[in-house]
């Protein structure tokens, strides 16, 4: 298939920053330093749902390097959501908590010192007078009635123009459940999960004498973090300079708007540079992980394999805000069905609120719960039906043609060439008729 | 208590660009009178060698050598807009846009050739080398440091180009879900090989064996490392990690690498891997990705591994020993009372 004329596209060409990264040698964000630079450690809730009555900087005060504290007072837009300007809303999470705390972990008071060690010091004399509030940490229970409601708009769940989920319909799948000679039901569950880059989350603000602001960043998405900063300060897009592109591993955790626009305005306050990096233990505690997902499948089989309806119920447990979690609801429920058709398909994808740490992007996106759902689910059906797992997967696979049950026309389709392909490289041998299968020969009656 | 071996295998599909659209990248490209070509770029790369694939883009739509293309990226004062490196996007959105500006960067390049070589630009060539020369007539050459050259110091031309890709955004239907959300599908299937101790509970991958369809391959030795690298991801999904061991209470969170349990060199289990090549109809050179989509297929073929090594049936990811001791008693019991 290969194109004669293609050059370097297809080459296995050396890549031109490996060898820095493997002997040291790349610069990383953590490695820019400046001799003024100031140091920002946050000041966080130490329990997961709270009130805040108060809080006493008097002792950090004290620490010798102390410089500044800050509070949500002095966020000039404390609430924002990350994909604010393509039109995802509403804004819902504050730079600074104001009243509430809705994580462990959640961000209080920044404060900013000489060293970092003195900032941590300084953090660890901050004296919160907090009123504990009952926390609601499992998906089903927080949509039950009486569970403590997170969210000002009054639900445990984001609304989807004016559904509780997010939905996919298709066909009649009760109908196609009383024709199904068997019902294969099962819940998954998939645990949060550290995206584990090897650099942490991190900048360093530094104001220019043109009275420019720049951030070196390890963000994933230069501009709309640089837009919302700029948002979150109420200050013209002008001011601010981002500088990044090389990133230690990222796997969809540095697309949060989170350290960027606290060291900024610690910068733009002190007009000192200001370095704000994430620690080993706030990466993994703090930083929002891979959702957990819960996803109930109810499928109906025919006795010869092929899946006449499908019915999922997922809950992706969106911690204590949006961030990018009602997005990857929609990607799931676009994907949960499976690559393959089925006439008959009801879904319904809950993005709900906890108080856990934000979920949002990682790897795989809503994707991967969905794969490893569906997929222990079509071993299921081969065995209630008694086939083998090879077959189960070839008789159901969609083909280009095929209509998917967000009813879009299947098109790049390469599904059986792939199982093909890998059982030829295990040596597993394939019946004739899944040997003579393509993507290419829907055949319709 | 024994070792009991297992198989188990899963076949998927992966979506490139962001959900939905509207998430658009755009490119610049300039030739220096040294005959480098710059491309100015605001997208991160995350260690998986974007900036070498975009090279590669870059050079073989200009018709110049991988050498001679200098990525320049991330900066907002000098890079125009990209909507970011995420949902196995940017190979395919970069790319195109790198694909646009290269053509019309191309095309100036040709046309001062054409004038140092006194002949129509449609009838010129490159060979890849560097040299650009008259198609049937190799000994008519001019190089693109000379061409570079002349376009600055002789003609007062530049030689650059812009680029941008968008899908449009696009809404969901909030009834039935009806929704285009991605711009072209990979697909994977692996094949599982697992070893399980049933005194300790313990899971060895034996071996990770997939065919990957992932449109046009760039670099097929980047391609490589994507999949080994997403096998062990998905291979530590399936089997240790977790912020949360007792999800959803709070208890016991890790806070560090000694805690939250990750493969070492011991555990990572031999890769085999095959790749497809159907490209795709709207990436760069038929591209469609394969950024994320290599950490999703090992874990529900190890699950079924797992579940096909000792008969039972866990549907609960990471898979820790604890779960498996639990899993073998329920069974016993099951077979006790049965």
């Amino acid at each position: 298939m290969r194109e004669e004329t293609l050059n370097v596209v297809g080459q296995p060409v050396l890549r031109r920053d490996g060898l820095g990264h493997v002997t040291g040698k790349t610069v990383y964000v953590d490695d820019i330093n400046f001799p003024d630079m100031l140091h920002l450690k946050m000041v966080r809730s130490p329990v997961p749902h709270a009130r805040i009555k108060g809080i006493d900087f008097s002792a950090a005060e004290q620490v010798p390097g102390f410089v500044r504290a800050f509070t949500y007072k002095d966020v000039p837009k404390n609430i924002y959501t990350i994909l604010c300007l393509i039109g995802v809303g509403p804004d819902e999470e504050p730079v600074l908590a104001e009243d509430k705390v809705l994580y462990q972990g959640e961000q209080i008071a920044a404060i900013v010192a000489e060293t970092e060690e003195a900032a941590m010091e300084a953090v660890s004399k901050v004296r919160l007078d907090l009123e504990e509030l009952p926390a609601v940490l499992d998906v089903e229970e927080a949509l039950k009635p009486g569970a403590p409601i997170l969210k000002p708009w009054g639900t445990n769940y984001f609304i989807y123009e004016g559904h509780h989920c997010r939905r996919v319909r298709l066909g009649d799948v009760d109908k196609a459940f009383e024709e199904a000679d068997y019902i294969v039901e099962e819940c998954y569950r998939t645990s949060p999960i550290e995206h584990a880059p090897t650099e942490t989350t991190g900048c360093v603000a530094r104001p220019e004498p043109d009275g420019r602001i720049t951030v070196y960043t390890n963000t994933q998405a230069l501009f709309f973090t640089l837009d919302n900063t700029a948002l979150i300060l109420q200050i013209p897009f002008q001011k601010l300079h981002f500088v990044g592109g090389t990133v230690g591993g990222g796997f969809g955790g540095k697309v949060d708007v989170i350290v960027e626009p606290i060291a900024t305005l610690a910068a733009m306050k002190t007009g000192r540079p200001v370095k704000y990096r994430f620690t080993r233990t706030e990466e993994m505690r703090v930083s929002s992980s891979r959702s957990a997902w819960r996803m109930y499948y109810k499928d109906g089989v025919k006795k010869d394999g092929r899946i006449i309806a499908r019915k999922v119920t997922s809950y992706a447990d969106s911690g204590a805000y949006n961030r990018h979690t009602p997005y990857a609801c929609t990607k799931h429920a676009a994907n949960v069905a499976g690559p393959y058709r089925i006439p008959n398909v009801w879904i319904d994808v809950h993005c709900v609120y906890t108080n856990h740490q934000p979920g949002s992007a990682m790897r795989g996106f809503g994707v991967t719960p969905a794969s490893f759902a569906l997929e222990v689910q079509m071993d299921k059906i081969a065995q209630v039906v008694g086939l083998d797992p090879w077959a189960v997967r070839f008789i159901n696979a969609y083909r280009n043609g095929d209509m998917k049950p967000h009813q879009k026309v299947v098109e790049d389709a390469t599904l059986i060439e792939v199982m093909q392909a890998a059982a030829e490289l295990v040596g597993h041998q394939l019946p004739e008729q899944f040997k003579q299968m393509s993507s290419w020969d829907r055949q319709e009656a | 208590m024994a070792k009991l071996r297992g198989t188990g295998m899963a076949a998927v599909n992966y979506p490139t660009g962001m959900n939905l659209g509207g998430d658009p990248s755009q490119a610049l490209i300039h030739a220096t009178t040294t005959g480098n070509f710059v491309i100015s770029l605001s997208s991160a790369d995350l260690g998986q060698g974007l900036k070498t694939v975009i090279a590669q883009i870059g050079a073989e739509a200009l018709g110049v050598p991988f050498e001679n293309v200098m990525i320049d990226t991330a900066d907002t004062d000098t890079g125009p807009h990209c909507m970011g490196t995420f949902a196995s996007r940017a190979t395919h959105r970069v790319g195109n846009a790198v694909i646009q500006a290269a053509q019309e960067a191309r095309k100036a390049m040709l046309e001062v050739a054409a004038d140092e070589l006194e002949a129509n630009p449609e009838d010129l060539e490159t060979d890849g080398q560097g040299n650009i020369r008259v198609k049937g007539s190799p000994d008519r050459a001019v190089h693109i440091i000379n061409v570079a050259l002349a376009a600055h110091f002789k003609y007062g031309k530049t030689i650059s180009g812009r680029g941008i890709y968008m899908k449009p955004k696009s809404d969901v239907d909030p009834e039935t879900g009806k929704m285009d959300p991605d711009s072209t599908e990979a697909h994977a299937c692996t094949v599982a090989e697992v070893e399980v101790d049933t005194e300790t509970g313990e899971v060895t991958v034996l071996s990770l064996k997939c065919a990957y369809e992932i449109g046009r391959v760039v670099n097929p030795a980047l391609v490589e490392g994507q999949i080994r690298g997403g096998s062990v991801m998905g291979m530590a999904h399936a089997l240790y990690e977790t912020t949360y061991p007792y999800y959803p209470a709070l208890d016991h969170m890790p806070g560090g690498f000694s805690e939250y349990v990750l493969p070492g060199p011991l555990e990572v289990p031999e890769v085999q891997s095959v790749l497809l090549e159907y490209p795709s109809a709207n990436g760069p050179y038929g591209v469609k990705g394969v950024g994320e989509m290599t950490a999703n297929p090992p874990i529900p073929a190890i699950v079924n591994a797992i579940n096909n090594a000792l008969g039972v049936r866990i549907t609960e990811i990471p898979i820790t020993p604890e779960k498996i001791l639990r899993a073998l008693e329920e069974k016993e019991q099951a077979a006790v009372q049965g």
